[in-house]
């Protein structure tokens, strides 16, 4: 299963790296990244394949919340789908 | 990656918008579940319903985590009881309601649709029954909702039961009266009813639907407010293309989560039913929706228009992105349940009146209305027969859930808690329609030419 994580809160230093060692702890492959930082805001989205993945995704998710809370952050995984449901036809 | 924007905005939409799915409801059928002995019978109900419903809150629980959009609630309907319990020698149904509630707590939904009688032709012995039991019924149980159809296009109005649910209504408030009379918040009396509605409290599993089914609610009233917000001062057609673009967003989310869900419990999918239906939550509000248009208050002049185009471009939008519509489809009024229905009856705007003219354009009818304890049963009964003249001779389902709150009179307000809300005691007419009510028969049928 394919799916976006998503990253949204106050830019500071470390969060790519914090993000990504989970990723590649649990075996998570980023297909693709698109960040960009606005008025001090940062938002990044990235592309993962799940198929690999050593850890349950309530558990993917909750450790990625411990670093949400650590830097002051929200994280959130969906499955792509509901994207393309969305915005494609 | 070219859907970054789009990706934000879904995300903007579920954590900013209260975007979420309503309700995933299963339709279970009874019609098996007959027996002369009914204890008999409510074994069978209870049995089939943990049965055919064991999964459905932890697959609604793994959907969520799946998509990351909220699913309110996890929700069962049931065949009309009125039809399943008359074969049994009971004298009365509170008991079948108590085993309802055991096998919703059981499954861990949080309500049960079903204690119903469709009744728009006449009583049979069982719809009586159910009738009669229902104040018992709604004040012994926490979960179960009841609902009576007391008319059609095709049958007319029975306005015998009318008569009876105006007492119904006013008993079913007394039973409940240490919790504001709470027992009426899960009671409808529709006409035209429809068999496929995911939403409570009217839901019920029409005879002619399958042994078991999927159906999904969506909502978003938030979504299609901060979506007009972007079009302020444009024409007026412009609106409704907003709002139908808005739709079809939200209603592709509730087909992928319907599908998912059909798939996982291995139960076919039923309707999307299109609604916006609101929360007493900031930001989640119909009335909103209505203001965001360019009124000063939800029930001033234009409410009704706004209204109509609301709900006509809500369907619009919603039918081309799923596979089957149904259910109840098009934006909800419920007083309680919306914040800015709340604050416009509060500021004088909004009135029983103007809700009931609301009520031909709008997907359903008079929900969640509290009103003075004193108010003679007649009059809850009028209000009643003139939702159904509304339904019945417009083809179109109307509902009314209306609460006499015991011990509370105008100026008062009373609060349900949860997504029941809170209602400000509204001004009912204060002029007698006893005597017409008290006549009773039934209403014919109204003639489909000579339409003017």
């Amino acid at each position: 299963m394919n799916a976006f994580v998503s990253v949204l809160g106050m830019d500071k230093k470390g969060i790519i790296k914090e993000v990504s060692s989970i990723l590649s702890d649990t075996s998570i492959n980023i297909l693709d990244i698109n960040q960009s930082i606005v008025q001090g805001y940062f938002t990044m989205v990235m592309f993962v394949d799940l198929s690999d993945m050593t850890i349950e995704l309530t558990l993917l998710k909750k450790a990625l919340n411990e670093i949400a809370d650590k830097l002051q952050l929200k994280i959130k995984v969906q499955h792509e789908d509901i994207f393309n449901a969305m915005h494609k036809i | 990656m070219s859907q970054f924007n789009n990706i934000l905005e879904t995300i903007k939409m579920i954590d900013k918008e209260k975007l979420d799915i309503r309700t995933i409801t299963m339709g279970i059928s009874l019609l098996d579940c007959c027996d002369k002995d009914g204890e008999v019978a409510r074994e069978k109900i209870y049995k089939k319903i943990t049965t055919y419903a064991k999964d459905l809150v932890q697959v609604g629980e793994s959907i969520e985590e799946k998509y990351g959009i909220p699913i309110i609630n996890k929700r069962i309907s049931v065949t009309p009881i009125s039809i399943i319990a008359q074969s049994s020698d009971d004298s009365d149904y509170v008991a079948f309601a108590q085993t309802l509630d055991k096998a919703a707590k059981t499954v861990g939904v949080n309500f049960i649709g079903g204690f119903s009688a469709l009744v728009q032709r006449g009583y049979t012995k069982g719809d009586k029954i159910l009738i009669d039991s229902i104040p018992e019924a709604l004040a012994t149980t926490e979960r179960v909702c009841a609902s009576v159809n007391v008319g059609s296009t095709k049958a007319g109005i029975n306005m015998d039961a009318i008569k009876d649910l105006g007492h119904i209504i006013k008993q079913t408030a007394l039973n409940t009266k240490d919790q504001n009379s709470i027992g009426c918040a899960k009671l409808v009396v529709f006409s035209n009813a429809v068999e496929d509605n995911p939403f409570m409290a009217g839901a019920f599993h029409g005879v002619t639907g399958p042994e078991c089914v999927i159906h999904v609610g969506i909502s978003g009233p938030g979504v299609v407010k901060v979506a007009l917000e972007k079009v302020k001062d444009a024409p007026i057609d412009v609106v409704s293309d907003t709002i139908k673009k808005t739709a079809f967003k939200i209603t592709r989310v509730g087909q992928l989560v319907a599908t998912e869900a059909s798939e996982q419990l291995g139960v076919p999918f039923g309707i999307i039913d299109l609604s916006l239906a609101p929360t007493p939550a900031v930001g989640d509000s119909v009335a909103r929706i209505l203001e965001e248009i360019g009124l000063e208050h939800c029930g001033c002049h234009g409410t009704t228009a706004t209204l109509a185009l609301l709900n006509d471009a809500v369907k619009k939008g919603g039918i081309m992105a799923s596979s089957h519509v149904g259910g109840l489809s098009g934006a909800f009024v419920p007083v309680s349940e919306d914040e800015g229905m709340i604050a416009a009856v509060e500021a004088g705007a909004l009135s029983i009146d103007k809700l009931e003219a609301m009520t031909c354009v709008c997907s359903v009818g008079l929900d969640m209305i509290a009103v003075p304890g004193d108010t003679p049963a007649s009059t809850i009964s009028a209000i009643i027969a003139d939702e159904a003249a509304i339904g019945v001779i417009n083809n179109k389902t109307t509902g009314v859930r209306i609460i006499p709150v015991v011990g509370k009179k105008l100026g008062d307000s009373v609060e349900f808690g949860g997504l029941l809300g809170r209602a400000p005691i509204m001004k009912v007419n204060s002029f007698s329609s006893e005597s017409f009510i008290n006549r009773g028969g039934r209403m014919p049928a109204p003639v489909h030419s000579f339409k003017n």
